[in-house]
């Protein structure tokens, strides 16, 4: 029995910075995830992060994180991801300085 | 003090110029990332959950003044003014942008540090007890020994690509600050029956997925076999360690699969082998070393002064907690605390570097050293100075009276930082300080180390804390186990599971029914946690662990 493909976007790291980005649905990176395309369809997703991993020179890393759509923005659903989205709970260091 | 010979600093300064071509053809695209990563892990670069992280190592924790000045340059231009020392005696600048990554090699290679086997699968940084060469409880300073072996391991040809890394440390003491017995290799230096000095040699200790303690291969070497005699033990693990499953990698494992007996006929064969092929001069680099390591001409000075301040309630309880015998009966060992409840364990800012390193230059003859507990060490400073030294720390908020208690938690970076995580651990371990600040309890409790890693990789050292947490996604939630009774002294012991895991909100106040029920338990104000642990075993502390959560459910 095949699992039900739950939503999801395409995440890496950028090259020179480091930080965490997501794939915009004008394969652009964005440095926030409400910029992301949220993928739906599996065999679409394949080809996004096929996609994805073959911009070298930019990014490191690309894998399909869970998200949900939120009031039609894309949102972490993991912890995880929830922190790259923000940065370290110690200090206002990372993304969280920006929002 | 020791400083790196020219062949040192050729090397690091070769690696130094081949990193920044790597990097820049990285940038332009000519280095695509699989070909990438093994070359910056090999300069101890790591790609994090933010940002690029990079290890520095600094061996056997030693610094001196200019090299913690050169960490604060470092880290106020290239990352966010501050480093984190870590259980390893490294620091790790968490903001690093790739692109100042050779800059920032540079100027390490400026004061003798680097960052070369930092990361990947070969002989890691050596440690040695923070205290080393300073504390009366020595037999010798260990860090001569530390660095023989820092230079035989560093890019030794045969040694680059083992079946997992390989992390040594070693002691001169019987009592263990070095955590020894949880290392691949550990070393005792120790003084038999005819009163030679020579090394205990300890293998096969490990934290992590499968947690073991050390075992005794050989129980006396002659000092001059060292080198050989650690040759063949690595050798054999290179050819014996298991190379198809990362789990079943590390050295604990072909101790454990095959048994220190068969591992014990393996090495001495191999040792036969090797001995010969040293000739005997790395014993005459150990002396020039021993040299350099030789104490420094201390001061005499009327020590009326310290016992004045006795009179200060503040200089006494940091007096009581911080401070630790020295081989000089009128100096003191200074161990900092970067523990100060709510701070990040092992943080120190920029300020407090260059503040640290100024006290080690004027008061402390220009030596500062790292623990794997996470603090800063003066080792020598003289009875008389430490009144000026105890102001000097509290102006800079770094006079935190508590070593060994338990706001001294030792935490890895976990979730915040570290790609492998599975939880945090820095907010838990700030959580818990801050709590029992609070409760003003934490000088009636007394020793009792808490120790929390984010993920079963144990860099929190978990597995040997009094009190472990380690740091779980469950379900998608952070959960925390608590593991108890561990110790990771000369009495190394593994601590035991005490049952279900804990949500971030639940894990203080289970915490807090755990201590309340040791001072409950405890024959006296003098048994520690541990030793209260020894004596009842888990069954008390588990039933105060989960009573509230039992009665709760029904
Ligand atoms: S224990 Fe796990 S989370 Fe903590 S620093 Fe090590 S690898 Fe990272």
């Amino acid at each position: 029995m095949s699992r039900q493909f739950t939503p999801k976007v395409i995440t890496a790291n950028a090259l020179l910075e480091g930080d965490a980005i997501w794939l915009t649905a004008e394969d652009t990176w964005s440095r926030d995830i409400a910029d992301a395309e949220l993928i739906d369809d599996e065999a679409h997703a394949q080809l996004r992060l096929l996609f994805a991993q073959s911009q070298k020179d930019r990014v490191v890393g690309a894998y399909l994180a869970e998200a949900r759509a939120d009031g039609g923005i894309p949102q972490p659903v993991h912890f995880r991801e929830r922190f790259r989205t923000r940065g370290p709970s110690n200090y206002r260091h990372g993304k969280q300085l920006a929002s | 003090m020791y400083r790196y010979t020219e062949f040192d600093d050729a090397f690091v300064r070769t690696r130094a110029a081949q990193f920044r071509q790597q990097v820049a053809r990285r940038i332009d695209g000519s280095l695509s990332e699989d070909e990438f990563r093994p070359l910056r892990l090999m300069n101890g670069l790591y790609l994090q959950l933010h940002a690029y992280m990079l290890r520095v190592a600094i061996p056997y924790g030693t610094l001196n003044s200019a090299q913690m000045r050169q960490l604060a340059m470092i880290a106020e231009r290239w990352d966010k003014g501050y480093g984190h020392f870590t259980t390893r005696q490294n620091i790790q600048f968490n903001w690093p942008a790739l692109k100042d990554v050779p800059d920032i090699i540079d100027a390490l290679a400026d004061v003798g540090m680097h960052s070369i086997q930092t990361s990947g699968n070969t002989i890691r940084n050596v440690t040695a007890d923070h205290f080393a060469g300073a504390t009366a409880d020595e037999i010798a300073d260990p860090r001569p020994v530390a660095e023989l072996l820092r230079q035989w391991s560093t890019d030794h040809p045969e040694f680059q690509f083992l079946p997992r890394k390989f992390k040594i440390a070693v002691t001169g003491a019987e009592a263990d600050r070095a955590v020894i017995r949880s290392h691949d290799i550990g070393i005792q230096i120790v003084r038999n029956d005819a009163g030679e000095t020579g090394y205990r040699m300890i293998v096969g200790g490990g934290l992590g997925r499968t947690p073991m303690v050390g075992k005794v291969i050989r129980d006396f070497l002659p000092a001059a076999d060292l080198l050989p005699y650690a040759e063949a033990i690595v050798s054999v693990y290179n050819q014996l360690g298991r190379r198809d499953n990362k789990f079943k990698a590390r050295v604990k494992i072909t101790v454990h699969e095959h048994g220190i007996d068969a591992i014990r006929a393996r090495v001495e064969d191999r040792f036969a082998q090797v001995r010969s092929q040293f000739s005997g001069v790395d014993q005459h680099l150990l002396r020039d070393i021993e040299a350099a390591f030789a104490p420094p001409a201390w001061k005499t000075a009327d020590t009326a002064p310290f016992d004045a301040a006795q009179a200060d309630p503040l200089f006494r309880s940091w007096a009581d907690t911080n401070l630790s015998p020295h081989r000089n009966p009128d100096y003191a060992i200074v161990s900092v605390s970067l523990k100060k409840p709510g701070a990040t364990p092992g943080d120190a800012t920029a300020a407090q570097m260059r503040l640290l390193a100024d006290l080690a230059e004027t008061l402390g003859h220009d030596e500062l050293r790292i623990s794997h507990e996470q603090n800063v060490i003066l080792p020598h400073v003289h009875k008389s100075d430490l009144p000026a030294l105890h102001a000097a720390l509290r102006a800079a908020d770094l006079a935190t009276a508590n070593i060994g208690l338990i706001s001294d938690i030792i935490a890895c970076p976990g979730m915040d930082y570290c790609a492998l995580a599975t939880a945090r651990s820095i907010p838990i371990a700030q959580k818990i300080a801050t709590r029992f600040d609070d409760l003003k309890l934490e000088h009636e409790i007394g020793a009792l180390k808490i120790k929390i890693s984010g993920c079963i990789n144990a860099c929190g050292h978990h597995h040997v804390g009094h009190i472990g947490i380690l740091g779980l996604d469950r379900a998608g939630v952070e959960n925390y186990q608590i593991t108890l009774g561990g110790d990771g002294t000369e009495t190394t012991v593994i601590g035991e599971r005490a049952g279900p895991g804990f949500s971030a909100d639940q894990i203080v106040p289970a915490i807090e029914r755990l201590i309340h029920a040791y001072l409950d338990l405890r024959a006296g104000p003098v048994e520690t946690f541990l030793q209260t642990y020894r004596r009842l075993g888990l069954s008390p502390f588990k039933a105060a662990l989960y009573l509230e959560v039992r009665a709760n459910a029904a």
